[in-house]
């Protein structure tokens, strides 16, 4: 090979950005470790259940919110079928404990890696499709996947699983009288996800992911392995999604297909990302903060769920943000210190 | 690594024709480049010049005929599979990852060298030392002027460590003292041991630049040679330059 870089004499300004960089990226764990410890400490601040229970949804939507954006907003492609990994994990979770007496954490280990295999292949047809045409089979194949589950009488049909009562234990991830312990898992959770996602930034994955999004043809001239890129992304997203499925049967400790596969869910895994900013770390978690306490309010003012009006709440919302700034809410931060490093170089 | 026999050259487009449906966008193309060369491709607006890049660097497969670089038969392998073998190119109108700034431009190219993160980051950190854009590499790639766009593209291909650069338009819409800087970039590339084929219009850029040139027309080859016996030809005056090069 040419040894164009050898040749160079090893100049200080690269030496500075590199030192530069590493320090930045250890910032981003101190903030984050930071974070999730004053969000675990939060329920002992809180001890009405109602809020709990949003404050339970909220991260683990973020978490759900931040595994869609895994391959929704690094690799660019939008799926709004993710409900059906994460009715996967709810129902392998549910299955393996209720039938079979498997703890649950197996359960969603189960339930993980069969989304993950069942993403590749999906993805192996889907992800010749461009652009809209993934995102409408994406709808298609989730819808499907649901009407399967509701003729299947071995997973309880229409009817349902019931999770049996048992004394609150972690080993079981059953907590009838203390919420508490879901927060932590929730936030368990999210931190786990949050991390695999600043390990993929630094990684050849993620720059392969984000060139894939911006520009395939342009990535692919520079070695990118595009379609390798879409699969790989899509496992590590169905995998998380199927966890935090199966977590969710855990938690509500009753499911049937509707409450966990209906495309309700796909809607709210992709939204948080899109409002708090798609494609980055804190997005999901930031657009989550907003939007699931906004749902479990409208749920309790307009009255339930199934009559849509919190779905067409989450369209006005997303178009708002969309017209206001594309890139999310945390592109308002962003914008600002942008600003301040154009005025810092003449 | 293995080098081919010396006389063998670097690239070999052997009789290629690309069809659009009816269109033919290079019709029988034949084309030898010795390595180190700086080749001028030169022809009028779709003469089939981007078409004959996206060929070579896998972005489309021939419809007849064959490539083949450093003595292996390329046609057949993916542009990722390519650019690892060693080439690399620019497109003609800049496609930078938007949502990177710089730097990240140019990690993603250093990836086809190295597997490590930190690996990939020096080899951008460097490039952008090397092409001058050291000073922007925080800079969002969307932000960047148009002269640095086009910087940016070669220092992204640069990265990915080729023997082969394919530079589409890298100097058209440029100012003079920006093309001459650009013009620089290219002699600076040259003379680390690349191969470059460049495609460039304005002829008092190409003259003193390339050690060859070759004329497309209409998807064929119309005249091949050192640039001030091309520039002579009877069919590449009538077809490209015009009567008033003619004049002058
Ligand atoms: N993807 C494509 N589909 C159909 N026609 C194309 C495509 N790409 C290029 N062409 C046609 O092929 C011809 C050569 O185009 P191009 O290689 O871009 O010319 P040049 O770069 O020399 O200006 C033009 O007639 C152009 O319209
Ligand atoms: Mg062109």
């Amino acid at each position: 090979m040419t040894t164009l870089t050898t040749a160079l004499a090893p100049g200080s300004l690269p030496a500075r950005a590199e030192a530069s960089y590493a320090a930045k990226r250890r910032r981003k764990l101190v903030v984050a470790a930071l974070v999730f410890a004053a969000l675990a400490a939060l329920p002992y601040g809180i001890r009405d259940v109602y809020l709990q229970n949003v404050l339970i949804l909220t991260l683990m939507y973020a978490a759900l919110s931040q595994s869609w954006n895994i391959l929704g907003g690094y690799c660019g492609q939008v799926s709004l079928g993710h409900a059906l990994y994460f009715g996967f994990g709810a129902y392998a979770t549910t299955v393996l404990f209720v039938t079979y007496g498997v703890l649950p954490w197996f359960g969603m280990l189960a339930g993980g890696l069969l989304s993950a295999v069942v993403a590749l292949g999906l993805g192996y047809p889907c992800f010749r499709l461009a652009g809209h045409y993934f995102s409408i089979a994406t709808i298609v194949i989730a819808e499907i996947g649901l009407l399967l589950v509701h003729n299947w009488d071995f997973v309880g049909g229409a009817m349902g699983i019931q999770w049996p009562f048992n004394p609150d234990s972690w080993w079981t991830l059953q907590f009838a009288r203390d919420k508490i312990p879901y927060v932590h898992f929730a936030v368990g959770f999210l931190a786990v996800v949050w991390f695999v996602t600043w390990l993929i930034e630094g990684s050849r994955w993620g720059y392969w992911w984000r060139a894939v999004k911006d520009d395939a043809q342009a990535a692919e001239s520079l070695g990118v392995e595009v379609f390798r890129s879409k699969m790989a992304a899509a496992a590590v997203s169905a995998f998380f999604t199927a966890i935090g499925g199966g977590f969710y049967a855990a938690y509500v400790s009753y499911i049937d297909p509707e409450s966990v596969m209906s495309f309700r869910f796909s809607l709210l895994f992709a939204l948080p990302a899109v409002l708090g900013g798609i494609g980055t770390l804190w997005g999901p978690l930031v657009g989550a903060a907003i939007l699931i306490p906004l749902t479990e309010i409208s749920r309790s003012y307009l009255g339930g769920s199934g009559n849509g009006l919190d779905l067409m709440l989450y369209g006005v919302l997303v178009m708002v943000v969309a017209l206001a700034r594309p890139e999310g809410v945390l592109s308002l931060f962003r914008r600002t210190r942008k600003a301040r490093n154009e005025e810092a170089t003449p | 690594m293995s080098s081919p026999v010396a006389t063998d050259p670097l690239l070999r487009i052997d009789h290629v024709t690309l069809r659009f449906g009816g269109l033919v966008a290079n019709a029988d193309v034949s084309l030898e480049v010795p390595e180190g060369q700086i080749l001028g491709l030169l022809g009028p607006n779709g003469a089939g010049k981007s078409t004959l890049f996206n060929l070579i660097s896998g972005t489309y497969r021939p419809s007849e005929g064959r490539i083949i670089f450093r003595g292996q038969d390329i046609t057949g392998l993916s542009a990722p599979e390519r650019c690892r073998r060693g080439i690399a190119r620019t497109f003609q109108v800049p496609r930078s990852f938007d949502s990177m700034n710089v730097v990240e431009n140019v990690i993603v190219g250093g990836f086809a060298r190295h597997a490590s993160a930190a690996a990939a980051r020096r080899v951008a950190l460097e490039t952008l030392d090397f092409a001058g854009l050291a000073h922007r590499a925080e800079a969002v790639a969307g932000e960047l002027t148009p002269p640095e766009k086009r910087r940016l593209e070669v220092a992204r291909a640069l990265a990915t460590g080729p023997r082969l650069l394919l530079l589409d338009e890298v100097l058209t819409g440029l100012t003079p003292s920006e093309a001459k800087a650009g013009v620089e970039l290219i002699r600076k590339v040259a003379a680390t041991g690349v191969t470059v084929i460049m495609v460039e219009h304005v002829m008092e850029v190409v003259m003193p630049l390339v050690d060859r040139a070759v004329v497309l027309h209409l998807g064929r080859v119309l005249a091949e040679g050192h640039p001030t016996e091309v520039v002579r030809h009877e069919g590449v005056i009538t077809a490209y330059l015009g009567e008033r090069h003619r004049a002058a």
